[in-house]
């Protein structure tokens, strides 16, 4: 428990998706504008990885690993190279479910993720937590909690994101930055102030 | 009034249409910095105040003046006291030979002076090298120099090691004050404090010269760890061992910063500000609550492998730089939140995190520079949360 629990902090603080590996930089500069459009993207990333995840360390296990079908009589039989294409087959296939979900339930959010959320499909923060979890060797236990907790952190990141950038708002920036070249500065000096916690051991 | 009739005989040439129209902001500069700026709001809102920028950050400035004479005479005194069993090296020392005022450690004043001539030259790099690139952003975006970069330039100075590398300082104050402020727009536009991005930038770019044993007091072949290092590694409890106090650290004299190793100088700064209402009390008692409240809960968690568990509040408030950060970089009221009740949550996020940082990470042993930049990105998120629940409390009254 105490070792899922570091996992946890570890994941949203320490090894931030978004401020220390800059994964999912598209959706996180494009979508940070205002803090409520963020807090949806956050969420629904938190959604997909806490469900990608586990399903891709289920699918790792029990098919792909050296031996994983050992179930079905193919003691020998090793897919790991068939990895990656599932992992982004299993994101697609919740990506599609969630977008009917929200388009159904929550047609105002749907709306004002707008194209972004298919594009959760090929976001690298989702496929990059997938394969972190294969890297690590994560058991089942561990990998719905990295998903849950670097999902949570990523969120985190584009909500402080998008208060920075509502604040930015009444600032008067030059031209020449305006815009992208702007939130890439504000990223980057986000990031240093992330770096807190970088070297924390838990 | 000969100084005023020369502003106004001047002022037109600057004024549009003159001939050194692009300047204006230079003599804006020059002319603001001697009197009271003669504009006024001219669209509503309007609101009465005797507070204005140019006040605010005089007023801060004069409220580092007792944690300067305190550091300057605290950094010859360190040297001097080194140099009694190393001997005496560097330019500094032959020119206070020279000049018949001695290295002795017991004089006040060779001490200050020694201070001095370390802090002179860091302190007039950061003027120079950011008040270069002030003008020039001033010159070439048409928006006014003002007072901002004085307390810029001196909280800057103050938070460097004595023997920061001059070529450091100014790229340090160059990052801080084009990144982490003009970028922005310039003074109150940015979003995180200006001196204390330009320290971390040092700090993650030359951990060597910025971080250590033997950079606090700047003699060849002197090592002194200071109190945060020294219970990081050994418990607190070893300071005392080693001949330290907490009313030595409270009184400032330990190794450290040049401006911030007095936290008795720096409250007497903290009181003038908050009687002169230019901090905010809430980012103060918030600030200090968050930290008092962690700190405590980790000694009652207590640890044998980590010394820092230990570590009680009282010694948090008077190591390292957590009472510079307190009394002059919480307080900032641009980086800070601007609700009433996010300035306790603010204030009280960066108690817990310096704290955090101190205790459980061992890679940083001072954390109130970190902590304060991590605040500064949460900040406007806070002010969101804490107007959203405003907007909800008064829709419910109001069915």
């Amino acid at each position: 428990m105490e070792g899922l629990l570091s996992l946890a902090v570890k994941a949203i603080f320490v090894e931030n998706l978004a401020l220390s590996f800059f994964l999912g930089m598209c959706t996180f500069i494009a979508v940070s504008k205002k803090i409520q459009t963020a807090i949806g993207l956050g969420v629904s990333v938190m959604v997909v990885q806490a469900i990608t995840v586990p399903a891709n360390n289920l699918i790792l296990t029990y098919l792909l690993a050296p031996g994983a079908l050992s179930w079905a009589g193919f003691p020998d039989v090793d897919l790991t190279f068939l990895g990656l294409i599932s992992y982004i087959g299993v994101i697609a296939a919740l990506v599609q479910i969630l977008e009917m979900v929200l388009d159904k339930y929550f047609p105002p959010l749907y709306n004002a993720l707008g194209v972004f959320l298919p594009l959760i499909t090929v976001n690298c923060a989702i496929l990059g937590g997938s394969l972190f979890m294969v890297e690590r060797d994560y058991n089942f236990a561990e990998a719905t909690t990295y998903g849950l907790s670097s999902g949570f952190g990523w969120a985190l990141a584009i909500t402080a994101m998008a208060g920075v950038r509502e604040k930015l708002k009444y600032s008067d920036i030059p031209d020449g930055l305006q815009g992208l070249g702007i939130t890439f500065i504000t990223a980057g000096l986000m990031a240093m102030a992330f770096m807190s916690f970088s070297g924390v051991k838990l | 009034m000969g100084l005023r009739n020369f502003f106004d005989r001047i002022e037109p040439n600057f004024l549009k249409g003159g001939k050194w129209e692009r300047y204006f902001p230079m003599y804006e500069m020059v002319e603001s910095f001697i009197y009271t700026p003669k504009t006024v709001t001219t669209a509503a809102p309007h609101a009465r105040s005797y507070v204005d920028m140019k006040r605010i950050m005089t007023y801060v400035v004069l409220a580092t003046i007792p944690a300067i004479l305190i550091g300057l005479w605290n950094t010859g005194y360190q040297v001097n006291t080194a140099m009694e069993t190393l001997g005496a090296s560097g330019w500094r020392a032959s020119l206070l030979e020279g000049l018949g005022i001695g290295l002795n450690a017991a004089n006040p004043f060779a001490n200050f002076m020694h201070g001095l001539l370390y802090f002179l030259p860091i302190y007039i790099t950061t003027l120079v090298v950011g008040g270069i690139w002030e003008v020039l952003f001033a010159t070439v975006r048409r928006h006014e120099v003002n007072e901002g970069f004085l307390v810029t330039s001196m909280l800057f100075a103050l938070i460097m090691p004595p023997d920061a590398p001059l070529w450091q300082v100014a790229l340090g104050i160059s990052f801080g004050v084009v990144i982490g402020k003009e970028v922005f727009g310039g003074t109150g536009k940015n979003f995180l404090n200006p001196a204390l991005t330009g320290r971390a930038f040092l700090y993650f770019a030359y951990p060597a010269n910025m971080s250590g044993e033997t950079i606090w007091t700047p003699v060849d072949g002197f090592s002194g760890a200071t109190n945060l290092a020294v219970a990081a590694s050994d418990g607190y409890q070893e300071i005392i061992v080693r001949g330290g106090s907490w009313m030595d650290s409270f009184l400032g004299f330990v190794q450290g910063s040049i401006g911030e190793t007095s936290t008795l100088a720096i409250f007497i700064g903290l009181a003038f500000l908050l009687i002169t209402k230019i901090a905010n009390w809430r980012l103060v008692v918030g600030c200090l609550a968050g930290m008092i409240a962690f700190s405590s809960l980790l000694n009652f968690i207590g640890s044998d492998t980590n010394p820092m568990f230990n570590v009680p509040w009282y010694w948090h408030l008077v190591m390292g730089g957590y009472a510079f950060g307190l009394v002059f970089m919480v307080t900032e009221p641009v980086s800070a939140s601007h609700t009433n009740m996010g300035r306790f949550i603010y204030g009280a996020l960066i108690g817990f995190m310096v704290v955090m940082i101190r205790v459980i990470n061992p890679a940083f042993p001072e954390g109130m520079m970190l902590a304060i930049l991590f605040g500064n990105v949460f900040a406007p998120l806070i002010d969101h949360f804490v107007v959203q629940a405003n907007i909800r409390r008064r829709a419910r009254r109001n069915v």
